[in-house]
């Protein structure tokens, strides 16, 4: 039932607003550009990519609540809406945040659809610090539970994977994993510490400067029943059931970075003179800055409509995250062309900061499927 | 039944409308309704049309929030539930829509007393039909440069000039009219008045002829018309500011005076799913081509988009600038609604040649009309790329192009 404000609360506008002012400060554009593209010819040339997050930041969120913001509260979190979360993430997307934050929230979302102990604990962990990451795609990209690249055999009462996943978001910084293995019974949810023996990350390398992406190997990796979040059957529903969170999420980033783009180019379009006037004098130049606007708030219009819509546990949430992640999707495709393109010269060096963004909206419009893969879902899933 | 913004009495006043609307529905028009009030060109459907909206003004659904002394119900908010019941209730749409858009709020906010209290209540009951007459054939976009003059003669005007793109000009007894009457000041030497259109000496009314082949606007022409001092509108040199009222309503003008006349956006994207699966293609239907549902599902997420920016907008904390929604309203909704058309088109492959009348055309010719009709919206009231402009200025402060 949609209420008026989308559940947008005066609690969610103060962390809101406060992430904002804590992000301005602390995660400048200058310092982000210092923190993920200090160097241009070492990142190009080593083998394994650098790292590039600050610890101290990350304690900081930690401290802030921002990634127990949706735990419940007997779990250690601060037990909010997904529109308050959503909201927050575009903040972070706003500063093209490095640090696993997406990452953790990812398999926190999965974690929160699963019943039982195991779960539990582990979104303890994270209300308490801990980074995650989530292993649910295979070589080729497919984002379909059913397809996973990693086998699950019953070994006493736990499991033994095998297999690899891959394009996992944030394993080189998580601390543990939550991994979908196929077994004879179907498929299940498995927790296992990044630092297992057999677990092996395989650095990405990759366009995004500001997170971090690899395949993970398991070899012969033994989890025992404790660390079962979901048992075989009853994993592709687990995943099913977070499915339009983990997009509304995505969703809610692509919007804030673009919103960041927005802003920047309608900047440079007021200061930047040519022909004796601000650029944006020309419509060729003002003409795309305003449909940047107008995709822009159409995906963070439908982003919130999802997350209230998950909120309000609407069977409508699944189509609605679907519409959120094309149109978000779409958006920040549309914004970084057209950021580069309307810096002239100047947006398309290392130097300036557009090429960070860019780069961060390249990677966020394919995560869990851009717009054609969500159009074509949705398709399908219309009744005759 | 009421919705959640509606107070007690609001709630109560839906009550009654809906029921009165039930009770009062009106018979078959004389002919097919065109989709638009503006596209009414037959005297019959005019007599009938005006005959409704009299008996809504009787029974309180039109004028709702006018004050009484000048016609109107002396209500606060009550418009909005009766427009919001008359559109859901797929009745004719109030054929005086120019009237109760545009010229009625301008004479309430600048007209005297006894302008407000000659021209509304008419107004209201649809016994007098009004047109605006902004736009010249050298003057469209850039309104200020409008060239009509009005020449002081005695107690009164003469106005000579050319108008153009008059919807209702043939059955309107008045027109609100911009004026230059002053050469020297680009703004400041425009004047607004109410000028008499049916039967005055001077004033020549002829159609214009749409692209669909339907008429929908007329030309004016003005040959030495004397009007007096009375029928000006506020006063010399504030023509500027009185146009900027009037076409800060023309969007809720065109937006819904009453529905009933076209379908919803929601049903056309409705219809083109099915138009899609019932159109053969390659062994298949339409729908089963994987580039014409993707088409179709962006109309969807434009559609639902839309919907979710309405609701998004009365929620200040989600919003950054309380105008920035708003002002995209107008682009948005008629370029989906020829994006719609457009697809619509795309689907019927070959089919898309066949226009109204031919009993083969699918839909009986809507797609194509439609999408021809489209250029109408895209085109007026401030064009998309006006539209554009004027986001990119007032929203994102960026330099104006001009």
């Amino acid at each position: 039932m949609a209420s008026d404000d989308f559940g947008f609360g005066e609690d969610a506008r103060m962390v809101r607003d406060l992430a904002r002012r804590f992000l301005a400060e602390n995660l400048g554009v200058d310092t982000l550009h210092a923190l993920v593209a200090g160097n241009a010819t070492a990142a190009d040339a080593a083998r394994t990519p650098p790292l590039a997050w600050d610890r101290d930041l990350w304690d900081r969120i930690v401290e802030l609540g921002w990634t127990g913001l949706c735990i419940p509260e007997n779990a250690g979190g601060v037990g909010m809406g997904r529109i308050a979360l959503a909201a927050l993430v575009e903040e972070t997307g706003r500063a093209a945040l490095p640090a696993p934050l997406m990452a953790t929230l990812f398999a926190t979302q999965v974690l929160l659809e699963a019943p039982g102990e195991a779960a539990h604990a582990s979104l303890e962990e994270i209300a308490r610090g801990r980074t995650a990451a989530l292993a649910i795609t295979n070589s080729r990209g497919s984002w379909d539970p059913a397809e996973s690249d990693v086998r699950g055999h019953a070994a006493g009462l736990g499991t033994t994977l095998g297999g690899t996943a891959s394009f996992v978001q944030g394993a080189r910084k998580a601390d543990f994993l939550v991994v979908s293995a196929r077994t004879d019974d179907g498929i299940g949810l498995y927790r296992v510490a990044a630092n297992a023996p057999g677990v092996a990350v395989h650095p990405d390398h990759i366009l995004d400067l500001t997170r971090d992406q690899a395949r993970v190997s398991f070899d012969h990796v033994e989890v025992d029943a404790a660390q079962c979040i979901a048992a075989p059957g009853d994993g592709a529903s687990v995943l099913a059931h977070a499915w339009p969170a983990l997009l509304t999420l995505v969703a809610a980033d692509l919007c804030g970075a673009a919103e960041w783009q927005l802003q920047t180019t309608a900047e440079y379009a007021r200061v930047r003179t040519q022909f004796e006037r601000p650029i944006g004098f020309f419509q060729a130049v003002k003409h795309p800055i305003v449909n940047m606007m107008i995709e822009v708030d159409r995906a963070r219009s439908l982003v919130y409509a999802a997350a209230e819509a998950i909120d309000s546990k609407s069977d409508d949430a699944l189509r609605l995250a679907r519409m959120a992640k094309a149109a978000a999707s779409d958006a920040a495709s549309f914004c970084s062309g057209r950021s580069v393109q309307l810096h002239g010269g100047i947006g398309f060096t290392w130097d300036s900061p557009v090429h960070i963004y860019f780069k961060r909206q390249k990677h966020g419009q394919f995560l869990f499927g851009d717009g054609i893969a969500q159009r074509a879902a949705l398709a399908s899933q219309m009744a005759a | 039944m009421a919705q959640a913004q509606d107070t007690p009495e609001q709630a109560e006043f839906r009550h009654y409308c809906r029921d009165w609307i039930e009770q009062n529905r009106p018979g078959p028009p004389p002919s097919r309704l065109p989709e638009l009030p503006i596209e009414v060109s037959d005297a019959a459907q005019m007599d009938y049309l005006r005959a409704w909206q009299r008996r809504c003004y009787e029974a309180g659904l039109v004028g709702c929030d006018y004050p009484r002394e000048y016609g109107g119900g002396g209500h606060t908010g009550f418009q909005r539930v009766a427009s919001s019941e008359l559109s859901r209730a797929n009745v004719p749409y109030l054929i005086n829509v120019i009237g109760l858009g545009m010229a009625a709020p301008s004479i309430l906010i600048h007209g005297n007393e006894e302008q407000k209290k000659r021209f509304l209540p008419p107004l209201l009951a649809a016994d007098e039909i009004w047109c605006q007459g902004f736009s010249e054939p050298n003057a469209g976009s850039d309104l200020a440069s409008v060239q009509t003059r009005a020449e002081r003669k005695g107690d009164g005007w003469r106005l000579n000039g050319h108008k153009v793109w008059t919807s209702l000009a043939h059955f309107s007894a008045w027109m609100i009219i911009l004026c230059r009457t002053s050469s020297q000041h680009r703004y400041d030497g425009l004047t607004f008045f109410v000028a008499p259109i049916a039967d005055t000496p001077g004033v020549t009314v002829r159609p214009l002829i749409k692209m669909t082949g339907e008429s929908g606007f007329n030309e004016v022409i003005f040959e030495d018309v004397a009007i007096p001092d009375e029928l000006r509108l506020d006063d010399v040199g504030k023509g500027w500011t009185v146009a900027m009222t009037t076409l800060l309503h023309e969007r809720g003008a065109a937006e819904g005076a009453g529905g009933g006349g076209g379908l919803s956006i929601d049903e056309r994207i409705d219809r083109l799913v099915q138009l899609a699966r019932r159109t053969p293609r390659e062994g298949g239907s339409a729908w089963d081509d994987a580039v014409l549902r993707d088409r179709i599902m962006q109309l969807q997420i434009r559609a639902e988009g839309f919907r979710q920016a309405m609701r998004r907008s009365r929620v200040e904390a989600l919003c950054d600038h309380p105008m920035r929604i708003p002002l995209q309203g107008k682009v948005l909704m008629t370029e989906l609604m020829q994006d719609i058309a457009a697809v619509a088109l795309e689907v019927m492959g070959a089919h898309a040649s066949l226009y109204t009348g031919d009993e083969n055309a699918p839909d009986a010719g809507m797609w194509s009309h439609a999408y021809l009709n489209s250029f109408g919206p895209t085109i007026a009231a401030g064009s998309s790329e006006i539209q554009r402009n004027i986001l990119g200025e007032r929203i994102l402060g960026l330099a104006k192009s001009k």
